[in-house]
């Protein structure tokens, strides 16, 4: 066998792994989910998790991130990107729930009056 | 083709895929802004339906199948073209195709179904962020459609070439990312919108 054939056979066998592992990866999550395993935050978790490691997978096996050879700047960017999608997704989420804590006790007119002496203090 | 050639070559390929790469990352950037949109207008329901109620569990698991099939076999088509293999090449990209457009269509029924019950993105912010999260990607899958018809029509008029080697590793990329963007389309739209 050649060194080309090798490549070759190898690029395939990471096909076949990933699409098999991906697609045990869906399958259990679906059925976490139908089945109600576990329960509200513990479910919301695994299942991430699942998804999480089947993006890994699918970097490795799909994307190839890390046959680069020389600087790895696919690699670098992904980690600059991570870095901003964590920011942005957890920043909204833990901004957001903390408005809506803080304005949790309020009635809708006692929302409206407190914009109203907002706007007339200039804002 | 002489060496110096061949490494002219190469570094072109190097770059190209790295630019579009970094293309792919700012697309990530793009997914992750409407992700949390999404997930902070899911409570937002206006009286409207919860996402409990209108996600059908299987048919996403469905799409998520046929997805994951196509990225696959798109992997084969790549696979084929480094062997030079013009013949299996096409088969592969066919059935990438067909699958993309089952993929597709199952989608806009979805869409379709949703808009005909009156739960259009009219609705509340919650159908809104939905719309266009998965909009997007719906969108993204057409593109990626149509080039794949370019692509195929190159190959019948001009081979396997360079630049066909080339653009179709592009391509490959692309179409490997969306599966990506769908699985947490999946996870946290259908499976988390069920769960919770």
């Amino acid at each position: 066998m050649t060194s080309r054939q090798r490549e070759q056979r190898s690029m395939l066998i990471k096909y076949i792994l990933g699409f098999l592992v991906s697609l045990t990866l869906t399958l259990t999550a679906y059925i976490l989910v139908s089945g109600q395993a576990f329960s509200g935050h513990t479910l919301v978790f695994i299942i991430g998790g699942l998804a999480l490691v089947q993006m890994l997978i699918q970097l490795v096996f799909f994307l190839h991130v890390t046959d680069e050879s020389g600087p790895r700047f696919r690699l670098m960017s992904f980690g600059f990107m991570a870095i901003i999608l964590v920011i942005v997704v957890a920043g909204s989420l833990w901004i957001m729930y903390h408005l809506n804590y803080n304005m949790m006790d309020m009635s809708s007119h006692e929302k409206n009056s407190l914009m109203t002496t907002e706007r007339d203090k200039g804002f | 083709m002489s060496k110096p050639r061949l490494l002219e070559q190469k570094f072109l390929d190097y770059k190209t895929s790295t630019g579009f790469w970094l293309y792919l990352m700012t697309d990530c950037v793009l997914f992750a802004s409407l992700f949390a949109t999404y997930i902070v207008l899911h409570p937002a329901t206006a009286g409207g339906p919860t996402s409990g109620e209108i996600f059908s569990l299987p048919m996403a698991l469905t799409e998520t199948i046929i997805l994951l099939t196509s990225s696959f076999t798109c992997g084969l088509a790549l696979l084929a073209l480094r062997q030079n293999n013009l013949k299996q090449l096409v088969i592969w990209l066919a059935v990438t195709y067909v699958l993309g457009v089952s993929f597709l269509t199952i989608e806009l029924s979805e869409f379709a179904a949703l808009v005909g019950d009156g739960h259009s993105w009219q609705q509340s912010a919650f159908l809104s962020g939905f719309f266009t999260l998965v909009g997007t990607h719906g969108f993204h899958i057409f593109i990626g459609l149509l080039w794949l018809l370019v692509m195929v029509a190159v190959l019948f008029k001009k081979g396997i070439t360079l630049k066909v080697k080339r653009q179709l590793g592009l391509f490959g990329l692309f179409w490997h990312f969306l599966d990506l963007v769908w699985v947490f389309i999946f996870t946290v739209v259908y499976l988390m919108g069920v769960a919770s």
